[in-house]
């Protein structure tokens, strides 16, 4: 018992350096773990398949909506920008597309990534778009479907699940044959 | 006859000087509110606009997520040249440093920052360098006086009147004693 009690304070030092260590491995390694995930996250690519994330647009008008409330219809998300020039390439199609299928449960978004609202209203002017469309405020909705850039779309069935998706610009053909099988 | 006409001639005269001076002194006021017009005007307006100095201090706190790595002030796309207006829009309109900050931070989320903010988990951002350096001293400070001051040496073993050293040692001393004492 005295023994125990008058124990070499070498030890005792010895085993709290130990402990200091254990634990600075300890922080370290988790510190490495989450650089590790997030970097992960970077690597990993837009997403394809699955439930589609849900979002809120708040459009340039004020209008809100949110995808979740769109259920039962087919949804198709195009992110965009006013200084993306691929975008200019199909933002006649995408219009197009929008005045032929609106009226068959179809409805798009137009998500605005990472633009001035000056210049992607003129943009919206110039191609005279009329389907909704808002900036993604605090890039949420790319952050949430992992874009790699702009333009990207998104097609979402009537059970809010994520069908494919498009990277780069598409056309009306494109888009009219992946949607309406899912009309039918 | 004479009389009259040189008086009339006299009046004519100071008439003619008093209106030369009028028109005079006219022109001498027109042309100043011109100059003040041509000069001036732009003087104020340039004192509203904001410099290119100005704009770039608030560029370079900022990264647009498209350009990664690369500060708002010194990115040559079209999208960071767009940015860059609205800085100057929004200095012109009379905002501070931070509330331009902020707004970029609500359109486009926190990422945009150069200096994240500490909160969250960006905090790490902030307190894991001077962590480590801290820790760094301190392993360094405790080698350092290892060096200095070794560790004592183990000590003594407290005598014991039984031997510790294995049996066939005792056998090779009294061997060992026995040759010598045979010599002798």
């Amino acid at each position: 018992m005295i023994e125990e009690q008058t124990a070499p304070p070498a030890g005792a030092q010895k085993s709290k350096i130990m402990l200091g260590w254990i634990a600075a491995w300890v922080i370290m390694i988790a510190i490495l773990g989450m650089v590790a995930i997030k970097l992960y996250q970077v690597t990993l690519g837009p997403i394809s398949s699955g439930g589609a994330p849900d979002f809120t647009l708040t459009t340039f008008d004020g209008q809100q909506i949110s995808l979740q409330s769109l259920r039962g219809k087919v949804v198709v998300v195009n992110f965009w920008a006013s200084w993306c020039n691929p975008c200019k390439d199909e933002a006649a199609d995408l219009e197009a597309f929008w005045r032929a299928y609106k009226d068959r449960g179809v409805v798009m978004l137009g998500v605005d990534y990472v633009d001035t609202e000056t210049e992607a209203r003129a943009y919206l002017a110039q191609f005279d778009i009329t389907y909704p469309n808002g900036p993604d405020l605090g890039t949420r909705i790319s952050q949430a479907y992992r874009i790699k850039g702009v333009p990207e779309t998104y097609i979402i069935d009537q059970n809010g699940k994520l069908v494919t998706n498009i990277i780069g610009p598409t056309t009306f053909q494109n888009l009219a044959a992946i949607v309406e099988p899912l009309l039918k | 006859m004479n009389k009259g006409f040189h008086r009339r001639e006299r009046r004519a005269r100071r008439e003619f000087f008093f209106f030369s001076a009028i028109s005079a002194c006219s022109a001498v006021i027109i042309s100043l509110t011109l100059a003040a017009l041509f000069f001036i005007a732009p003087t104020l307006a340039q004192g509203n606009e904001p410099t290119d100095d100005e704009v770039n201090a608030i560029a370079k706190q900022l990264y647009c997520p498209v350009c990664e790595n690369t500060p708002l002030d010194v990115c040559p796309t079209q999208a960071c040249t767009q940015w860059r207006a609205t800085i100057k829009e929004k200095l012109a309109l009379g905002w501070n440093e931070q509330q331009i900050k902020d707004y970029f931070v609500q359109q486009y989320g926190m990422r945009v920052l150069a200096a994240p903010p500490a909160q969250g988990f960006t905090i790490f951002v902030w307190i894991l360098p001077p962590i480590a350096f801290l820790a760094g001293a301190a392993v360094l400070a405790y080698y350092l006086r290892s060096l200095r001051h070794p560790a004592p040496a183990p000590a003594a073993a407290p005598p014991s009147t039984k031997s510790t050293a294995p049996e066939s040692d005792d056998e090779y001393a009294k061997r060992l004693e026995a040759e010598l004492n045979k010599r002798r």
